[in-house]
């Protein structure tokens, strides 16, 4: 199993550089494409082995600097979710040690997880995380996949039709979009571009220099899928966006299950009111 | 304005109809706004614990947070066992032999939730220097009610014996309520 | 209107006791069942209803938020999410809320623009149209208290941009924006007392919508035609006729907000709000919630700090003077040849404000901020004096009833509004 770990050493760039970076770039534009993917519409449902294996990646991959504090053990047996059998759950949580107390003495001690605990912290804080990653703050998981976002680029007599477009499809994966964008986006930097010194260009990065190293430098067969799924970066990157988008929003089914049954209720209701209203107003002239 | 007949029915039957639908999914919509102050999925997840009950000596008892509540353990002495199993029903309000409040095997580990029936008071008894009421039970100070060493009700206006929570014995000397 | 007398009558013996001690039910009777409603009114008239609707759905949804949520900076971030993951049907009202506030703001400029276009806030509705600029201003004060409450990044410098908004006054600005703070920048403090006064503006806004509903039926609705109401023949009682109508409205009106609850609840939203505050780090690009984009537009208009804060308020407290600064004596646009097409501009100009808010402040976007929020105030101050005066307003129908019964071609004679006036006197 690869870690990122050794590659830690390569992560070299003040918090502050990476900021500037970000703001200096604000105005350039990166055309993220869209993906297809299965919880996206009206009717999406997630894809429950997709997100398993999503989570064997983060688990063998991103785990290793990138913290999932919002999810704890139990949400990945619940239903709407990776569903995984509650007992591989239970086994996996018992393999982490937490620290829980005071005891009778007034000392904290570790015990096993459990399911009511959150997945494992690695930092004690944002300081000690930067201290670690040579200034660079790896961010928490769990709200990326909400917290980014795609932009339309286009002229502005065509936004209102893309707005309408977006909202007439549900569309709600930007966050999905971006992630899979740049855990795709590592790529030889183009001729006469600057690289500051520990960055890594991205091409779907605002600015294209990015501090994380490219998480699949090894490239396919770095996480082995148990499922036949092929190995492939293509798919590593597909299936953790997938599986962060649902960390990000763990209630979309059951969101889409009951907006369907609203939504049709109130068009059986508009109508009926309606022809309630003709009936009405068929005693007076108007 | 004019074919007053027969239309009225209809126009009603259609009124009615729509208003009727337009009620049944107003009140149908309430319930999220009901059920959103039921225990939420993070305090389910910790509905049961687990104890070690190895530094409990014979004549101890501890006291264990569950479901926000206390739950009195206690390690009964022989002599206490003994009184409790050989009291007659028909001296108790709320009749319950000793041996329906206890696992068989681990007689001497007594498991309450240490809430009163009355009122819901937390009864005194479970450090060594406490009142423990005149059937060295419990002793609940808000309005006097007496538990014995079963934590059943002998005296006082509680209504029933102390409640036993679901539990189970997961070793000899591990128990997880709930 | 104002004369007009319920029709109740008690039917049983304690309603009739009720009625000599608290005469609620005559009052609800008269103003709610029989109260005369013009024939003639569209939907666009249900928005009165959507709209206090929306309202009493804001509160329920953000009381029961209210007892999840937690006003604190390590906890408030984190408290929204626990309603969004574990809280029962948390999401749900987590998403009710706030599309609800967009939902507000969407109804209530459509009610903004019914009423400029039909002319709603000429004599004797002054009083009526001032209230509900009033209620605009308190609910604009209520989304933006609200939007803090998350405490995620834009929430964050959302709330310090716009209280610096009162740094620009000269002399005592800093010391207001400190006052406001309750510290040296907005913190823990601040939110306190956001969510404080989040939770008590909103029955303010209850308040003044009593008395907006009050005004109106005092003057009497407006209708598509402007000309008030003269025999009973022009009015129908509110119960059936308008009650079906809003119910109507307020279902269809009711999709919509389902969708957006269901289907797409962040679109109207920033994903910057889902990181959560950082006061080291400012976003790249702060934008407010789409309905404040057309007066942030407008602040960033004017090159100087002062001078946008004053526009930007200035483009609301405007609204106030519109009673006497329309001097057509048509009432609806429907009849005003010319000034119907400065009030499709006037559209368009909020429109594009809104566009040119989301955008960067460069460039070429900074110049056409200016040449619309030129026109903005343009309209108030010259157009509609002026074309009030120069225009001449089509022939209009002597009556409501007329103007519905007319289209059926059993009246031909046509008046122009002088002669309207007239024969309205007569009677």
């Amino acid at each position: 199993m690869f870690k990122i770990h050794k590659s830690l050493g390569a992560m070299v760039a003040a918090g502050l550089l990476a900021v500037t970076a970000q703001a200096a770039s604000a105005a350039e534009a990166i055309k993220i494409e869209r993906q297809s993917w299965p919880f996206s519409g009206f009717f999406g449902t997630f894809d429950k082995a997709q997100l398993q294996r999503g989570f064997q990646v983060y688990q063998e991959v991103c785990s290793s600097c990138h913290e999932l504090r919002r999810i704890s053990y139990r949400n990945l047996a619940q239903p709407g979710g990776p569903e995984f059998p509650e007992d591989a759950v239970k086994a996996l949580a018992a393999s982490a040690q937490v620290e829980d107390g005071p005891d009778d003495t007034g000392a904290m001690f570790k015990r096993p997880g459990l399911l009511s605990d959150p997945l494992p912290k690695i930092y004690a804080n944002e300081k000690e995380a930067r201290s670690i990653h040579n200034g660079a703050y790896p961010p928490d998981l769990s709200l990326m996949a909400r917290a980014r976002n795609t932009e339309n680029v286009a002229p502005w007599y065509i936004h209102p039709f893309l707005m309408l477009r977006d909202i007439l499809v549900g569309y709600q994966e930007g966050g999905a979009d971006y992630i899979y964008a740049i855990l795709t986006g590592y790529k030889e930097p183009p001729e006469g571009f600057e690289l500051m010194e520990g960055m890594h260009y991205n091409a779907a990065f605002p600015g294209h220099q990015i501090a994380m190293a490219n998480p699949f430098a090894a490239g396919d067969g770095q996480v082995q899928y148990q499922d036949g799924t092929p190995s492939t970066v293509e798919n590593y990157a597909r299936d953790v966006a997938a599986f962060l988008y649902w960390t990000s929003d763990p209630k979309v089914e059951e969101r889409k299950r009951i907006g369907w049954v609203v939504i049709l209720y109130l068009i059986v209701t508009s109508v009926l009111l309606y022809i309630a209203k003709k009936r009405i107003w068929s005693r007076v002239e108007h | 304005m004019s074919s007053h007949a027969e239309e009225p029915t209809r126009r009603d039957f259609l009124t009615i109809a729509g208003s009727a639908f337009a009620a049944v999914g107003g009140a149908m919509a309430l319930w999220p706004f009901i059920a959103q102050m039921n225990p939420d999925a993070s305090t389910q997840a910790l509905a049961s614990v687990e104890v070690d009950l190895t530094p409990v000596k014979p004549g101890q008892a501890i006291t264990v947070m569950w479901r926000g509540k206390p739950v009195f353990i206690r390690n009964r002495t022989p002599e206490e066992i003994k009184t409790a199993a050989e009291t007659p029903l028909s001296e108790l309000p709320d009749p319950q032999p000793d041996r329906d409040r206890v696992k068989k095997g681990h007689e001497n580990w007594l498991v309450l939730i240490g809430v009163c029936t009355h009122l819901g008071c937390i009864p005194k008894g479970q450090s060594l220097n406490d009142v423990k009421g005149d059937y060295g039970g419990w002793f609940c100070p808000c309005h006097g009610s007496h538990y014995d060493t079963s934590g059943r009700i002998r005296k006082g206006p509680a209504p029933r014996n102390l409640e036993v929570p679901t539990y189970e014995f997961v070793s000899d000397t591990k128990i997880r309520i709930g | 209107m104002a004369t007009h007398q319920s029709t109740y009558e008690p039917k049983s013996g304690f309603e009739k006791w009720l009625d000599e001690r608290l005469p609620i039910m005559r009052m609800m009777h008269g103003q709610f069942i029989d109260y005369p409603t013009p024939r003639n009114l569209n939907y666009l008239w249900t928005f009165g209803g959507i709209l206090t609707a929306v309202l009493a759905l804001q509160i329920l949804t953000g009381v029961v938020l209210a007892m999840h949520y937690i006003p604190s900076v390590n906890e408030a971030f984190d408290s929204v999410e626990r309603i969004r993951r574990d809280v029962n049907y948390g999401w749900l009202i987590r998403n009710m809320h706030a599309v609800g506030a967009s939902m507000f703001f969407l109804a209530v400029y459509v009610h903004i623009f019914r009423g400029l276009y039909y002319g709603s806030y000429k004599a004797p509705r002054e009083v009526l149209w001032i209230i509900g600029v009033l209620i605009y201003l308190v609910m604009m004060a209520t989304a933006f208290l609200g939007y803090t409450l998350p405490w995620g990044q834009m929430s964050f410098w959302g709330a310090t941009v716009i209280t610096n908004f009162f740094s620009a006054i000269p002399l005592v600005g800093q010391s207001i924006v400190e006052w406001l703070w309750g510290g040296y920048a907005v913190s823990g403090v601040t939110l306190n007392r956001f969510f404080s006064l989040h939770y008590l503006l909103p029955f303010v806004l209850a308040g003044l919508v009593v008395l907006h509903i009050w005004a109106l039926h005092v003057s009497g609705q407006n209708n598509p035609t402007g000309i008030e109401p003269q025999t009973k023949a022009d009015t129908v009682p509110m119960s059936p006729y308008a009650v079906a109508k809003d119910a109507v409205g307020m279902a269809v009106f009711a999709i919509l907000f389902a969708w957006f609850v269901f289907f797409v609840p962040d679109y109207l939203g920033h994903a910057d709000n889902y990181n959560e505050a950082n006061p080291l780090v400012t976003p790249p690009h702060i934008v407010p919630e789409w309905y404040f984009l057309p007066f942030y537009a407008i602040l960033r208009a004017i090159p100087s700090k002062l001078g946008g804060v004053i526009a930007m308020f200035g483009a609301i407290i405007i609204l106030v003077f519109i009673p006497w600064l329309d001097t057509s004596r048509v009432r609806s646009t429907k009849y005003r040849p010319l000034y119907r097409w400065f009030f499709w501009l006037f559209v368009f100009t909020c429109l594009a404000l809104g566009y040119l808010g989301s955008k960067p402040a460069e460039g070429v976007y900074v110049t056409w901020a200016r040449v619309f929020t030129f026109y903005y105030f343009a309209h108030f101050l010259i157009v509609m004096p002026i074309i009030g005066i120069i225009e001449t307003p089509k022939p209009m129908p002597r009556s409501i009833s007329e103007a519905v019964l007319g289209k059926k071609g059993n009246s031909g004679a046509r008046v122009s509004p002088a002669g309207a006036a007239a024969a309205a006197e007569k009677r």
